[in-house]
């Protein structure tokens, strides 16, 4: 299954992921990050395809993308 | 078992980066350390971080860097570049360092055709400082210098570097790109690889304009700003190819990695 990883440490919620995905995989998360940030989090699991696309636009490097 | 298709590459370092949530200049130093990485440079590159936000760029980047005086990144670059030629050398500036104090440097940079590669962002404001205008603070765009909007009156025109440096003879590459959507993203890559590749060939000076978001001093949610980048920026500075040499369709480049990338 194709998934995408994401790096709490780093990820800022910032939601650039969220759009850029053309599943609509990514939500942000409901909890805190230990940087006090909600970070992004697979809302959508089955539908990721591993495309890649909202790596390509995180600017954290936060994602890590398995297919 | 899945297999990683997109990790960081090893061209940055593992400190995570002090940019606002949102703001285009990950993005680039990303691209930036893959497009040196895949060309097996790694080894071989040094950067020159400017004043601004990207100040501490030093720390992550995983090649030797010098931080350099405000503006003065082509200067510093064109000095390594003469004395390690075999290096490739880059200086990444934001639009007030290159395009405000740092102008003269550039300009001479770029007519002496100097073999380096600038990484230029260009976010309208001087992010660091709080957004105060820049030189390319669009018309009607509000900073904290121009709390009404800049105005042709009061404040001139926005520079349109790529077009300026284009009118000299030195430069060898010059493309404005944006980091507003994928597409864009890749395209960008593209532009500094084909950068760091002529360098490489010691074609002479090149650059690549990069539009790119400044949230926090735009006052803006990081999705609200990308939508400036589309609406505003991107019709008063044009994307595109500005100068490319004349074989440049015989030189087209691979998108694929000439190493592959190894975790050290
Ligand atoms: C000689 C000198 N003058 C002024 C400053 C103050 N200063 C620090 S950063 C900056 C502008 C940075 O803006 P920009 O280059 O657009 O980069 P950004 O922060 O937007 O990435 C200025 C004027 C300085 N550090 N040194
Ligand atoms: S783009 Fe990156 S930093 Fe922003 S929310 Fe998504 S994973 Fe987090
Ligand atoms: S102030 Fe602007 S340019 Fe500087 S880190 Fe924040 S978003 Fe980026």
């Amino acid at each position: 299954m194709p998934k995408i990883q994401v790096n709490t440490a780093r990820c800022k919620g910032c939601e650039l992921c969220i759009p850029a995905c053309p599943k609509d995989v990514i939500g942000l998360s409901k909890t805190f990050s230990s940087t006090g940030y909600y970070p992004a989090t697979m809302v959508k699991p089955e539908a990721c395809n591993g495309c890649k696309l909202c790596a390509y636009v995180c600017p954290d490097v936060a994602i890590t993308v398995y297919k | 078992m899945e297999k990683i298709v997109f990790e960081q590459t090893s061209g940055l370092t593992d400190v995570p980066m002090r940019y606002c949530p949102g703001c285009g200049h990950g993005i680039v130093h990303r691209l930036v350390a893959e497009c040196f990485t895949e060309l097996g440079m790694k080894e071989k590159t040094i950067g020159v971080a400017p004043v601004g936000c990207s100040v501490f760029a030093d720390e992550y980047f995983n090649v030797d860097m010098i931080q350099g005086a405000h503006g003065r990144g082509p200067a510093i670059a064109t000095g390594i570049k003469r004395n390690r030629p075999e290096c490739l050398v880059f200086s990444y500036q934001g639009d007030g360092d290159l395009a405000s104090i740092g102008m003269a440097e550039t300009i001479h940079a770029a007519a002496r055709s100097e073999n380096i590669t600038i990484i230029f962002i260009n976010n309208a404001i001087y992010g660091m400082t709080g957004g105060q205008m820049a030189p390319t603070t669009l018309i009607g765009m509000k900073s904290s210098t121009s709390p009404y909007g800049r105005t042709i009156a009061a404040n001139g025109y926005p520079i349109r570097v790529c077009e300026l440096l284009a009118a000299l003879d030195g430069p060898v590459f010059l493309e404005r790109t944006s980091v507003d959507k994928p597409a864009a993203v890749v395209k960008t890559k593209k532009a500094i690889r084909r950068a760091f590749q002529y360098q490489i060939e010691k074609r002479g000076f090149t650059l690549v304009e990069i539009l790119s978001q400044c949230p926090t001093d735009w006052a803006m949610q990081p999705l609200q700003s990308l939508e400036r980048i589309r609406n505003e920026m991107i019709p008063y500075f044009p994307l595109g190819v500005y100068k490319e040499p004349a074989d440049s369709k015989s030189s087209v480049m691979s998108d694929e990695p000439v190493v592959a990338e190894k975790k050290e």
